[in-house]
C-alpha cells in the first residue's frame, strides 16, 4: 500500500474526457464525463504520496489527497470516499466545478502535468453514490440548542451539515427558491447539474437539517429580532452577492447587465424546462438569442456567459479580458509554484464556440435608442489593475447588443448584516476573523466573510465556522436558549 | 564507587562523570616457569611504553590518562622493606598469610589519619593482624601538574592472616570484607589492591612515568611471575588516580555497553544473593556496585565477588563474557550447556572488551564475543608468555619465538602458573564446562513455552472490526501507523525505509497526544564503542531470553528457581494468553492490570501506578513467578496507563523493593506497535511484551487485502519477524548482541519529560530540559480514549479526531498522523510546504541578499522562528539579552565574512545527483565556505577548478565506514577530512545505496559493479574504541598532512565527553549533528527515535569541553535543520564556531521534501540518478549563495540589535542567552532549560579556538623516508629504502604516498618505483592508502589495519628468517586488514586476525588463513585464503571473488552464504588464482603456496570460489551486452 514510485515517470496525465461540443452546445446537460476506471487507477498512480504533500496544503479543505490517490490506484473505493468525506463533505461539487488549486501545487506541476487529483475525486464520489455507500447518518442524540444557517450556498450547507452532525438542530434559511445559491444560479448544468444539489439536500434534510425557501432573512419575511430570540446561533452563510460595476459612458444603456442577472436567469430558465420549480419573474428578460455578446471579464463567470450565450444561438459571442495571456507554464512570476495561477485557464464554453481576446480594457459603451451596439476599447499591458497601460493606437470597436459585466463582487449585501449588528472590515466583509463575530451568537463565514472566492474555500469556510460555533455553543455555562424555546 | 573520586567534579549542567569511557592499551607477561624474576616488572614496564601511543593526555600535556602494573605480591622485596612497615623480616608472616593493602588516601594529615584508624580498625574487627604503614616512596616531579594537584597520599599497609581463616582463600574473602565495609563506611579511601596474592602500582600518569614515579618498581627485589600492564586513554575530562588499570583482578581495553543494565541486574539482585562461603558477611559488602562506577571497575568489583565466591578465574570470565553460541555453529552442547545454564545467573557483560585478569596463579585473556579488540600473544624459547594490545610491544629476539597467535572472540587464552602450562584454543573453557552438568542442571529449571499444556487456555478470538476502532483509537493509533509502519512490516518482515530525515516537532509540543514513547529516544554507540550489524553478524546476535525469578549468582548446583524458556521476547496473541494461564512446572502468572477508572479522571492514573507497584510485590509475596501487566482490561470506563510507565515504574519499585529477581516481568499492551515501542518496553525492565492489537491490526488488514495477498496469520508472523529484526537493530545500535544485556539497560534518554517523574520512575535516565509530568501524560491518556469512547468523557460524538476540522461522515476513521509524511491537520514538522514554498522563492529570485528575495526571505525567517519558537524546538524557546546598546548594522561584520563559516552538509554523491552535488560544491567554493563530498568519491575531474574561477571540488572529504572511494587521491585533494562517525539522522546505522542508483558513474567512482547493492558498516571497522579514532586521526594526517580533521558526532546525553576524547586522540574539529538532520534512507524508527536536538548535545560539548580546559584546541560546528540567522545566533552563543545547512540548500536547489531518496524517484532531479529525472534538476549554485547570504544578513541585523560587530566574539556567550516567554504550551510549563545555559567561564575570559592552544602534532614520518624517496618521487627513478621498525612506527607509507598521488594523480607511479624493505613489527596501519608505485616488504609481523584503503601499492609480509616457528600456523598480520582498499595487491605469509579485507573494492590479497568475518561486505578485488577461515565468511559480500582453499570440505559451514554461491574454479579462475600464488611464492617465500604450485593433491579442486550472486548476475549480463555489443 505505498505509491508506485514510478507511476508519475510511467504514466502522463489524462485529462477527463468531454462530450463534443458540436453535440453539447445544442443541450444543457453536463460536458464532463469520467475516464474509465483501469484509466483513472494509472492516473492515481501518479500521485508521488509526497513526504510534503503541498496539494494538501493548497486544498483549502486539506483534502487528503494523496491518501484517496493511493487508495483509487489499490482500488479500495470504500475507503477512499470515506477519506475523502472525512475533510469534504460535497465532494461532487469540488470535484466538478472547483478550479483545484491542489492541481496548481502538486508537485508535478513544477516541471510535469499535476495529478488530475480533481477527476479522481469526482470519480471517488460518483462510484460512492452508485455503489450506495452515501447515506443519511444522523446524529445519535441532541444537544437542544438551535442554529440558523442564513443562506444555502456550499458555505450553509456545509455548517449546516456539521452543526447537525454533533447534534445541534440546524435551519438553513434560503432566500431564494431552491437551495445552493451561486452553485444553482450562477453555474450552468453544463458544468453542475442541479439534481446533484438535490441529492445532497435530500440526503442532508434526512439527517435532520431543516431547509426553508423563500425566505428573506432580516427582510419581509423574518425579522432578525425573532430570529435571535429562537436561534441560540446564527451563522451567516448569505454570499459577497454585491456585483462589481463598471463606471463609463453608455453604462446606463439598454441590453447592458450584470453577468449574474443573466446567470439567474438562464439557470432559472434551464430549471423550469427540467421540471423543476418556477422561480420570480425577472422585471427584464435578458436573452443573447441572435445577439452579439460581449462578455466583460475574463473569469470563470464570463466563460460561463459565453457558454450561455452559445447556447441561446447568439450571433457572435466575445469575452474581453482586461489581461494578458497567461504566459507558457500557466503563471505569472509572481504566483510561482505552489501558488494558485492568478488566472482561470479553463476554456470550455470557447470549444463550443465565441472568442475571447486578452489585454482588451473596454471604455466606453455606445448605442441608440436607449440600447448598446458598440463597445469601445483599446489595447492594454500589465498584469494588475494598477500595471495597466494603453497601448497607443489599439483603439477598437466592437459590435455587441448584449453586453455583459463580469468583473467580479464586492461583497455581502448589507441589509441583514446591518440588522445584526455586525461589523465590516475594510473590504465590507462581515468582520469576525475566527469566524465569531463580536454578536455573541453570531457567526459568519464563506464569501461574506472572506469575499467571493471558490466553492472548495465556501465548504472548508462552513466546515470551520461549524467547529467555532460548536465550541460556543458547548461551553458548560451556556443554558440553550432554544432548550426553552422547544420545550427540550 | 564508594571510593574518593580523587579529581572528578560533580555533575554540572550537562556535564556528568556517569558518561566517561576508556579505551587503551593492555599488556601481560608471564614467566611459565612460575618463578617470581625482577625481569618481568622491568620489561613489563618496556612493554607498556611501547603502548603508550594507545594512551592518552588530557589539557596538561604531562598528565596521562592513567597508567598502572599489577604483579604477584612480592614477598622478597616486602622482607627487605621490612623496616619500612615498622617491623623486622623475621616478622613478616609466610607467604599465604600476608597482604598488602595498597591505599590512596586523602592529602589532609588529620582526615588520613582518621581513615587509616578506620581502616585498622576493621582489619581488627575482622580477626585479622594490623601489622604496619609504609609511605610508598613516589616521585611527583614525574606526572604531570594536574595529576600532581589531585595526587593521593599513597600507602601500603601490611596485615597478617589470623588463625581464623581456614585457608588463603578464606583470608582473601576477609580482606575483600574488609576493604568493603570500609569503602562503603567511609567513601573516600580507595584501594587499588588489598590482597595476599597480588599487588597493584597505578596512578594518573603515563606509561613511561609510571616507573620514574614509583620508585618501588625499579628495586631489584620486587619480582613477580606474572604482571598486567594497561594505559589508558579516557574520553573523560578528569581522568582520577583511581580510575588508572589494572584493577585489583583485571585491565580492560574497550567499554562495556551493557554497564547501565549490568549495574541495574547486580542490584536487583543483590536480594537473593548468598554464599556459603561468605555467609552472613557478604550482606555487609552491599552494595556491591555503586553508581557511578566506571565500567571495567566495575566489572573487577562483580568478577572479584564471582572468584572469591567460589569459582575459578575462567569460569567467572565465561559467566561475564560468554562467547557467541547461540547463532554460532559448531559450538560444543557441554559448553553451550554451561552458557545456557548461567545466562539464569547474569546477563552478558557485553561490548567491545580486551580483558586480562590474575590472581597471581593462573592468567587470562579474553575478548568480547565480536572480537572487537585486538589481542596478541607469543610464547618464547625461554618461557615467557605474553599477551597485548600490539604485537611488537613485547621486544624478544626473533629467534626466541615458538609461537604467535592472536585472541579470537570469546575464546579465552590463559596461562595456569601451578600447572607451568598454556591454555589456549579453548582447553580453559572446555575444563570449565566439564566441572558439572551445566545443561541438565539448566534443562531441569526450565519451562518450555511450547511443552505447557494449552487446554485450560481459551481460543484466542479475533475482534470484531468495531472493538478492533476502538482499541486502535484508545492506543492512539493514526492511519499513518496502518500505512506507514505496519503494512510495510506485515508485508516485508522489517521495518520500513524513509529518507530526509526527522523535521518533526518534539512530542513535548505535540497537541496530538503523542504516546509516551515519543518521549524517549534511543542512545547509541559512537567512537568508544561500535554499533554492531545484526544482518551480516547476526552469528553474534541473540533474542533468547528468560523469563521468571533468577538463581542465587552465588550458588552453585542445581537451579534454585524455574524459568519459562522464550526463544524471542516478543510474544504472539496465543503465547500471551499461554503465558496469562501459566501455572506449570512451579511458574504461575499473576495478571495486573494496567488501566484505570475513566471517572478517576487524570490524578487517577498516578494511584493507578502506585497501585500497580504495590500489587506488584504482592504477588509476589504470594510466589508468582512470572508478573504480567495487561491493559486488556480496557473499555468505555477504564483508560490505559501508557504501558512503557506501568513497566518501569513496577520494574523500578521492585528493584528497590529487592524484589525484582523474584519474578519475571512480561507486558501485553495494545500500545506497543512499533520496534521502539517494544525495544523501550524492554529496555525499561519487561522480559516479554506482547502487541496484541498490533497483531490484529496486521491482521484484519491482511483480510481486507489491504496487504497484498498474505493471509492473516503469515501478517501476523512476519510482524513478529519486523520486531524480532528491528529490535536486534536497536540492540546494535548501541553495540549490544544479547537482548538479556539490554533488558533493563535504559539506553534511551528523555527529551520533553519532567524530571521528577523521570527520577521516580524511570531512574537513572536522563532528562536534560525538564518537560511534561505525569498529570499530563494522564490528561493525555484521556484524550486518546476519548477518541475511541466519547460518551464516556461526557462527549456527544467520537469527533474531533481532526484538531481543526469537525468530522463529517468519518467518526471512525483514526487520526491521520502526519508524522512521516506531513499532512495539513497532523503533526507539526519544520518544513511544510509554506516555508519550502517561501524559501525557493526567496533564493530563486534574487542576488547575494538583495532585492525582492529579501521581503520573501523575512516571510520565511518570521515564519521559521516564530513557529520554533512555538511549536517545538529548543533553540526557539531561546532568546537573546540585549545588554548592550545596538550598533549600526554598517559595523556589523560583512556577510562575505560570516558565510565564510558556513558548509554544507556530508550528502554523497550517489544520494545526490552530480547536478545537485556540484551545484552545492560550486557555491560554497564560491563563497569560501565548504562542501562536503559525502560518503562516495568524487570524480578527480573535478579537483581542478574551472576557467571561469568554479570548483567543483568538495572541500571536505568524508570518510564513512563504507570508505567508498577513499583513495589515496581522494584524500589528498580535500580542506578538511571528515570522520563520519555517527549521523544525525540515523545514528548507529550503517548505509545503503540501492542497486538502482548505483550506475555506471557512481559505480566507478565507488570503485564497485553497476546495478548491485553497496551496503556501508554500522561501524567503522578501525574504530571499535577511541584510541583507535586516535589511530584513524594520525592515518588520514599522513595521508594528508595539510588537511585539518574533522570528526562528526551526533547529538546525544554523553556526547560531550565523547567529544572531549576525540579532541584529546587530535581531531582539530568536531561536529555535533542533531537528530533532525536528513538522511537518504534509514529505517523509520531510526529516523523517529534516536538521537536529540543539536541544542542538547552542544551544550553539553561545550560545557564539558571548558570544564576540561580542551575548548581552545578544536572548532565546533554544528549541523541540524539549520534554517534562519536566527538559528546561527543561538548556535554561536551556545558555542559553535561553525554552522552546517543540508536540507536547506537542497530545498533552494529544489528539493520539495518528497522523501522518496531511497527510490531513485526524486521528481525534481535532486536525489535520483534516474537521467530522465536529473534532466528536472533546475537548481542553481547562485540559489544556494542567495541562500546562505540571506541568512548571513539575518544575523548581522541581530547581530546590530545586540550591539555585537563580530560573529567570534558571540560564541560561547550563553550568558547572552535566556529562555523566552514561549512557553506557553499546556505541556511545557514543566520546561526547565537552566542545565543548557550553564556557563563555567567568565564571559571575558571564555576560552575560544585558538590555534596556538593545539599541541604539536606527533611526527607523521619518523622513518625520515619522505626525505629520501623525494628525489625518486619527483623523477620516477626505482629507489630502495631500509629500515628497522618498531610497533610505534605507525601508517608506515602514508605520507609517500601522499606525496606520489599529488605529484602523479590517481595512478601513482609506475609498479615498485619506490621500494621498503622493512624488518622488525610495523604498527597499526602499515602501508595505508598505500600509492601505486610503492612496494612495501616487511619481514616480522604487522598489527591491525595492515594495507587499509590500499590505493595501488604492493605490500607484503613475511615473518623472519630467524622464526623458530612454522610461518602457515602462526599469525603474521592483526585484524581488519586490507579495510576499503580500493587496488593493489598483498601478500601474508601467515594468519590474519578477524574481518580480513573488508569492504575490500579492487585489491588482491594472498594470506594463510583469517578468522570471522572474512571478505565482509566485499565489493571487489580479489582474496585467496590458503589457510584456515573462521565464521561468517563472505557477510554482506556484494561483489569481487574469493578463492577458499579447503581440503576437508568445511568451510561451507563457515561461510555465510546469505548473498553469495560456492562453485567450482572455472578455467579463468584457475589462472588468476596461479597467477596469485606465484606472486605470492616470489615475495613471501610461502610454503603453503609452493605446495599448492606444485600440485600433487593441492591443486585447484580444493578450493573453492565464493561468487557473489548479484555480481555473478551483472557480470553475467554485462558480458551478454558486450557479446551483442561486438557481433552488432
Amino acid at each position: 500500500m505505498s505509491p508506485d514510485p514510478r507511476g508519475f515517470i510511467k504514466v502522463p496525465r489524462a485529462t477527463p474526457p468531454e462530450r463534443d461540443p458540436a453535440e453539447r452546445v445544442h443541450d444543457y446537460g453536463e460536458i464532463y464525463k469520467v475516464l474509465p476506471e483501469p484509466e483513472l487507477k494509472r492516473q492515481a498512480s501518479r500521485c508521488m504520496g509526497c513526504g510534503v504533500p503541498f496539494c494538501n496544503n493548497g486544498c483549502p479543505l486539506g483534502n487528503l489527497i494523496p491518501d484517496w490517490n493511493d487508495l483509487v490506484r489499490t482500488g479500495h473505493w470504500r475507503e477512499a470516499i470515506d477519506q475523502l468525506h472525512a475533510t469534504n463533505n460535497f465532494p461532487e461539487f469540488t470535484g466538478l466545478i472547483c478550479p483545484a488549486p491542489c492541481e496548481s501545487a502538486c508537485v508535478l506541476d513544477i516541471n510535469d502535468d499535476p495529478v488530475t487529483i480533481k477527476q479522481i475525486e469526482y470519480a471517488i464520489i460518483e462510484r460512492a453514490w452508485d455503489e450506495g455507500w452515501v447515506t443519511a447518518n444522523p446524529p445519535e442524540f441532541r444537544t437542544g440548542q438551535r442554529v440558523a444557517v442564513i443562506g444555502s450556498g456550499p458555505a450553509g450547507m456545509a455548517a449546516a451539515a456539521e452543526l447537525n452532525q454533533v447534534g445541534h438542530e440546524v435551519i438553513v434559511f434560503e432566500r431564494d427558491e431552491a437551495p445552493g445559491g451561486l452553485m444553482r444560479f450562477g453555474v450552468p448544468d453544463a458544468k453542475l447539474e442541479k439534481w446533484m444539489i438535490d441529492r445532497r439536500v435530500k440526503l442532508l434534510v434526512e439527517e435532520g437539517v431543516l431547509f426553508e425557501y423563500g425566505v428573506d432573512v432580516g427582510g419581509a419575511d423574518l425579522a432578525v429580532d425573532e430570529l435571535r430570540a429562537a436561534f441560540d446561533a446564527v451563522v451567516v452563510a448569505t454570499g459577497s452577492r454585491v456585483p462589481r460595476d463598471l463606471e463609463m459612458p453608455g453604462r446606463e444603456l439598454g441590453g447592458v447587465h450584470m453577468a449574474m442577472d443573466y446567470l439567474y436567469q438562464r439557470n432559472r430558465y434551464v430549471a423550469t424546462i427540467s421540471g423543476g420549480p418556477e422561480g420570480p419573474e425577472p422585471d427584464v428578460e435578458i436573452s443573447a438569442a441572435g445577439k452579439n455578446v460581449v462578455v466583460i471579464g475574463g473569469g470563470d463567470t464570463g466563460m460561463d456567459c459565453i457558454s450561455n450565450a452559445n447556447r441561446e444561438e447568439a450571433a457572435s459571442a466575445l469575452l474581453l479580458d482586461v489581461y494578458p495571456e497567461v504566459p507558457v507554464g500557466g503563471r505569472y512570476p509572481d504566483t510561482p509554484w505552489p501558488l494558485q495561477p492568478r488566472r482561470s485557464v479553463t476554456t470550455y464554453a470557447l470549444d463550443e464556440g465565441g472568442a475571447r481576446e486578452f489585454g482588451r480594457q473596454v471604455v466606453e459603451l455606445r448605442g441608440g435608442d436607449g440600447a448598446v451596439s458598440e463597445v469601445v476599447g483599446h489595447e492594454v499591458t500589465g498584469t494588475s489593475s494598477r500595471s495597466l497601460e494603453v497601448v497607443p493606437g489599439s483603439e477598437f470597436v466592437v459590435p455587441a447588443e448584449l453586453v455583459l459585466i463580469a468583473v467580479g463582487f464586492t461583497g455581502p449585501e448589507p441589509e441583514l448584516l446591518d440588522g445584526l449588528g455586525v461589523e465590516r472590515d475594510s473590504r465590507g466583509n462581515v468582520a469576525a476573523p475566527l469566524f465569531a463575530s463580536p454578536q455573541a451568537g453570531v457567526f459568519a463565514c464563506g464569501d461574506a466573510r472572506v469575499g467571493q472566492s471558490l466553492i472548495v474555500t465556501a465548504i472548508a469556510e462552513g466546515r470551520r465556522c461549524a467547529r467555532i460555533a460548536d465550541r460556543w455553543l458547548s461551553q458548560p455555562e451556556r443554558a440553550p436558549a432554544g432548550a426553552s424555546a422547544t420545550g427540550g | 564507587m564508594a571510593g574518593p573520586r580523587h579529581s572528578s567534579p560533580r555533575p554540572a549542567g550537562l556535564y556528568d562523570p556517569a558518561h566517561e569511557h576508556d579505551g587503551c592499551g593492555v599488556a601481560c607477561l608471564a614467566r611459565l616457569d612460575g618463578e617470581p624474576l625482577h625481569d618481568v616488572v622491568v620489561r613489563a614496564l618496556a612493554t607498556l611504553d611501547h603502548l603508550e601511543h594507545r594512551g592518552a593526555e588530557g589539557s596538561d600535556p604531562e598528565t596521562g590518562d592513567g597508567a598502572g602494573i599489577l604483579i604477584q605480591l612480592p614477598h622478597e622485596f616486602l622482607r627487605a622493606n621490612a623496616h619500612d612497615f615498622g617491623v623486622s623480616a623475621g616478622q613478616i608472616p609466610p607467604p599465604g598469610e600476608v597482604a598488602i593493602a595498597v591505599c590512596f588516601l586523602p592529602a589532609d594529615d588529620e582526615r588520613r589519619a582518621m581513615l587509616e584508624r578506620e581502616l585498622e580498625d576493621a582489619v581488627a574487627a575482622e580477626g585479622q593482624i594490623v601489622l604496619g604503614w609504609r609511605d610508598v616512596p613516589t616521585y611527583p616531579e614525574h606526572c604531570g601538574t594536574i595529576a600532581r594537584s589531585v595526587m593521593p597520599v599513597i600507602r601500603q599497609l601490611m596485615v597478617g592472616r589470623s588463625g581464623d581463616c581456614a585457608d588463603q582463600d578464606a583470608f582473601e574473602r576477609k580482606l575483600y570484607v574488609i576493604r568493603r565495609t570500609v569503602e562503603l563506611r567511609t567513601g573516600e579511601i580507595s584501594m587499588p589492591s588489598f590482597s595476599s596474592r597480588t599487588m597493584v602500582f597505578k596512578g594518573m600518569l603515563s606509561a613511561p612515568q609510571l616507573s620514574r614515579f614509583y620508585a618501588d618498581l625499579r628495586h631489584p627485589a620486587l619480582t613477580t611471575a606474572v604482571a598486567i600492564v594497561h594505559s589508558r586513554f579516557s574520553t573523560n575530562t578528569f581522568p582520577s588516580w583511581e580510575l588508572a588499570h589494572p584493577h585489583r583482578m583485571s585491565a580492560h581495553n574497550g567499554e562495556i555497553n551493557t554497564l547501565a543494565g549490568n549495574i541495574n541486574w547486580m542490584q536487583a539482585r543483590e536480594a537473593i544473593l548468598s554464599s556459603e562461603l561468605f555467609g552472613e558477611d557478604l550482606e555487609r559488602c552491599l552494595p556491591l556496585v555503586s553508581p557511578g562506577t566506571s565500567d571495567s571497575l566495575a566489572f573487577d568489583h562483580v568478577f572479584e565477588l564471582l572468584c572469591l565466591a567460589g569459582r575459578s578465574l575462567p569460569h567467572a570470565a565465561m559467566m561475564m563474557i560468554p562467547r557467541a553460541h547461540e547463532n554460532m555453529p559448531g559450538v560444543p552442547p557441554a559448553i553451550e550447556g554451561f552458557y545456557h545454564y548461567h545466562s539464569r545467573l547474569i546477563e552478558p557483560w557485553d561490548g567491545p572488551a580486551a580483558i586480562v585478569f590474575t590472581d597471581g596463579r593462573f592468567l587470562g585473556a579474553t575478548l568480547d564475543r565480536n572480537g572487537l579488540r585486538p589481542g596478541r600473544w607469543l610464547v618464547t624459547r625461554d618461557g615467557w608468555v605474553a599477551v597485548s594490545s600490539e604485537a611488537g610491544s613485547f621486544q624478544v629476539p626473533d629467534d626466541q619465538v615458538i609461537r604467535r597467535g592472536r585472541l579470537h572472540p570469546g575464546s579465552m587464552f590463559a596461562v595456569d602458573l601451578d600447572r607451568g602450562r598454556v591454555l589456549d584454543d579453548g582447553e580453559a573453557e572446555r575444563e570449565v564446562a566439564a566441572l558439572a552438568p551445566w545443561g541438565e542442571w539448566d534443562e531441569e529449571g526450565t519451562v518450555h513455552l511450547d511443552d505447557v499444556p494449552r487446554d485450560t487456555v481459551p481460543p484466542q478470538r479475533m475482534p470484531t472490526a468495531e472493538e478492533l476502532r476502538r482499541a486502535q483509537l484508545a492506543f492512539g493509533y493514526s492511519q499513518e501507523d496502518l500505512r506507514v509502519v505496519l503494512a510495510p512490516m506485515a508485508r516485508d518482515a522489517k521495518e520500513p525505509t524513509g529518507s530526509m530525515g526527522n523535521d518533526l516537532a518534539l512530542a513535548l509540543f505535540s497537541d496530538n497526544s503523542p504516546s509516551l514513547f515519543s518521549y524517549f529516544k534511543q542512545q547509541f554507540a559512537q567512537v568508544t564503542n561500535p554499533a554492531i550489524d545484526p544482518v551480516r553478524e547476526q552469528i553474534v546476535m541473540s533474542l533468547r531470553t528468560g523469563l521468571g525469578p533468577e538463581s542465587n549468582l552465588l550458588a552453585q548446583g542445581s537451579l534454585t528457581s524455574t524459568q519459562l524458556l522464550l526463544e524471542r521476547p516478543v510474544l504472539t496473541n496465543e503465547e500471551s494468553a499461554v503465558l496469562r494461564a501459566l501455572d506449570w512446572g512451579g511458574l504461575t502468572t499473576e495478571v495486573l492490570d494496567m488501566t484505570w477508572p475513566v471517572a478517576e479522571g487524570p490524578q487517577g492514573m498516578g494511584d493507578a501506578v502506585e497501585r500497580l507497584c504495590a500489587e506488584a510485590s504482592a504477588a509476589i509475596q504470594a510466589g508468582a513467578g512470572i508478573i504480567l501487566l495487561s491493559d486488556r482490561a480496557l473499555d468505555p470506563e477504564r483508560a490505559a496507563i501508557p504501558s512503557l510507565l506501568a513497566t518501569s515504574a513496577v520494574h523500578q519499585h521492585l528493584v528497590r523493593s529487592g524484589d525484582r529477581v523474584m519474578a519475571g516481568l512480561a507486558v501485553e499492551t495494545g500500545e506497543a506497535r512499533e520496534v521502539h515501542h517494544v525495544a523501550a518496553l524492554i529496555g525499561y525492565g519487561a522480559s516479554a511484551v506482547n502487541p496484541y492489537v498490533m497483531f490484529d491490526t496486521v491482521a484484519e488488514m491482511a483480510s481486507l487485502h489491504e496487504v497484498e495477498d498474505l493471509e492473516p496469520e503469515t501478517a501476523r508472523q512476519r510482524a513478529v519477524d519486523a520486531l524480532e529484526t528491528g529490535l536486534l537493530k536497536v540492540l546494535s545500535k548501541m553495540g549490544i548482541s544479547t537482548i538479556g544485556s539490554y533488558n533493563a539497560a535504559q539506553i534511551f534518554e528523555a527529551v520533553g519529560l519532567d524530571r521528577e517523574l523521570v527520577d521516580r520512575h524511570f531512574t537513572g535516565t536522563s532528562s536534560t530540559i525538564g518537560g511534561v509530568g505525569i498529570e499530563e501524560l494522564a490528561r493525555e491518556a484521556l484524550a486518546r480514549h476519548a477518541r475511541a469512547f466519547p460518551s464516556a468523557h461526557g462527549l456527544s460524538r467520537a469527533g474531533h479526531v481532526e484538531e481543526k476540522l469537525l468530522p463529517a461522515a468519518h467518526e471512525d476513521l483514526l487520526p491521520q498522523g502526519g508524522v512521516y509524511a506531513w499532512r495539513r491537520d497532523g503533526e507539526r514538522h519544520m518544513w511544510d510546504p509554506e516555508t519550502i514554498a517561501s524559501l525557493q522563492r526567496a533564493t530563486q529570485t534574487n542576488g547575494n541578499g538583495n532585492g525582492d528575495g529579501r521581503v520573501h526571505y523575512a516571510t520565511f525567517a518570521q515564519r521559521v522562528n516564530e513557529e520554533n519558537a512555538q511549536h517545538g524546538l529548543i533553540r526557539g524557546l531561546l532568546r537573546a539579552r540585549k545588554p548592550d546598546p545596538p550598533v549600526p548594522l554598517e559595523e556589523v561584520e560583512p556577510a562575505v565574512e560570516i558565510v565564510k563559516r558556513f558548509s554544507t552538509g556530508a550528502m554523497s554523491l550517489g544520494a545526490l545527483s552530480p547536478e545537485a552535488h556540484e551545484a552545492l560544491a560550486v557555491a560554497m567554493n564560491r563563497i569560501g565556505g565548504r562542501s562536503n563530498s559525502g560518503e562516495g568519491g568524487e570524480d578527480p575531474r573535478r579537483y581542478k577548478r574551472e576557467r571561469n574561477g568554479d570548483w567543483r571540488r568538495s572541500a571536505i572529504k568524508q570518510v564513512a565506514s563504507g570508505r567508498f572511494g577513499v583513495t589515496a587521491h581522494y584524500l589528498a585533494n580535500a580542506d578538511q577530512i571528515q570522520i563520519k562517525i555517527a549521523q544525525g539522522a540515523k545514528p548507529g546505522e550503517g548505509g545503503q545505496l540501492p542497486g538502482a542508483k548505483v550506475g555506471e558513474y557512481i559505480a566507478q567512482l565507488r570503485y564497485s559493479t553497476p546495478g548491485v547493492e553497496l551496503i556501508s558498516p554500522p561501524p567503522h571497522h578501525d574504530i571499535y574504541s577511541i584510541e583507535d579514532l586516535k589511530q584513524l586521526i594520525y592515518d588520514l594526517r599522513t595521508a594528508n598532512p595539510s588537511a585539518t580533521v574533522s570528526v562528526k558526532l551526533a547529538s546525544e546525553v554523553g556526547v560531550g565527553t565523547v567529544a572531549a576524547g576525540v579532541v584529546k586522540a587530535g581531531a582539530d574539529h568536531v561536529v555535533i549533528a542533531g537528530h533532525d538532520g536528513g538522511t537518504g534512507a534509514s529505517p523509520l524508527s531510526s529516523i523517529q527515535s534516536a538521537g536529540v536536538p543539536w541544542e542538547i548535545g552542544l551544550a553539553e560539548t561545550q560545557q564539558t569541553l571548558l570544564e576540561n580546559d580542551l575548548r581552545s584546541r578544536v572548532l565546533l560546528q554544528i549541523d541540524g535543520q539549520m534554517r534562519t540567522g536566527r538559528d546561527v545566533l543561538v548556535a554561536a552563543l551556545m558555542g559553535a564556531d561553525e554552522y552546517g545547512f543540508s536540507t536547506a540548500p537542497l530545498i533552494v536547489t529544489g528539493c520539495i521534501m518528497m522523501r522518496v531518496c531511497h527510490l531513485n524517484t526524486c521528481p525534481v532531479g535532486v536525489a535520483s540518478q534516474d537521467p530522465e529525472l536529473r534532466r528536472r534538476f533546475t537548481g542553481k549554485p547562485d540559489h544556494v549563495v542567495n541562500y546562505l547570504f540571506l541568512v548571513a544578513e539575518e544575523l548581522r541585523e541581530l547581530m546590530a540589535e545586540m550591539g555585537v560587530r563580530r560573529l567570534a566574539d558571540l560564541v560561547g556567550r550563553v550568558d547572552l542567552l535566556e529562555p523566552g516567554e514561549a512557553l506557553a504550551h499546556w505541556k511545557s510549563h514543566g520546561v526547565d532549560l537552566t542545565d543548557l545555559l550553564t556557563n563555567s567561564a567568565t564571559p571575558g575570559e571564555l576560552p575560544r579556538h585558538d590555534p596556538e592552544a593545539v599541541p604539536a602534532r606527533e611526527d607523521l614520518d619518523p622513518l625520515g623516508l619522505v626525505a629520501e624517496a623525494r628525489d625518486a618521487i619527483r623523477t620516477g627513478r626505482d629507489i630502495e629504502i631500509e629500515r628497522d621498525i618498531l610497533n610505534l612506527h605507525r601508517a608506515i607509507g602514508g605520507v609517500v604516498s601522499h606525496e606520489v598521488v599529488s605529484v602523479h594523480g590517481p595512478a601513482g607511479l609506475p609498479e615498485e618505483t619506490i621500494q621498503l624493505r622493512l624488518r622488525g613489527s610495523a604498527g597499526q596501519s602499515l602501508g595505508a592508502w598505500l600509492a601505486g608505485g610503492i612496494a612495501i616488504d616487511l619481514r616480522g609481523e604487522a598489527n591491525d589495519y595492515v594495507g587499509k584503503g590500499l590505493s595501488g601499492g604492493i605490500l607484503s609480509v613475511r615473518p623472519p628468517e630467524q622464526a623458530a616457528y612454522v610461518a602457515e600456523e602462526n599469525v603474521i598480520i592483526g585484524n581488519v586488514a586490507l579495510y576499503g582498499a580500493t587496488a593493489g595487491r598483498a601478500f601474508f605469509r601467515g594468519l590474519a586476525g578477524e574481518r580480513f579485507a573488508v569492504r575490500n573494492s579492487g585489491a588482491s590479497a594472498v594470506v594463510e588463513g583469517v578468522g570471522d568475518h572474512g571478505c565482509e561486505y566485499m565489493t571487489g578485488g580479489c582474496v585467496v585464503v590458503i589457510g584456515p577461515t573462521g565464521h561468517n565468511f563472505a557477510a554482506g559480500m556484494t561483489g569481487g571473488i574469493a578463492y577458499v582453499y579447503d581440503p576437508d570440505e568445511t568451510f561451507a559451514g563457515r561461510c555465510n552464504r546469505a548473498l553469495v554461491d560456492l562453485e567450482a574454479l572455472g578455467a579463468e579462475d584457475k589462472i588468476q588464482l596461479r597467477e596469485l600464488l606465484l606472486e605470492h611464492h616470489r615475495r613471501t617465500g610461502s610454503a603453503v603456496a609452493e605446495q599448492l604450485l606444485a600440485g600433487a593433491g593441492h591443486g585447484p579442486a580444493q578450493f573453492v570460489k565464493v561468487m557473489p550472486r548479484e555480481y555473478k548476475r551483472v557480470i553475467a549480463e554485462r558480458s551478454q551486452l558486450a557479446t551483442v555489443g561486438v557481433t552488432a
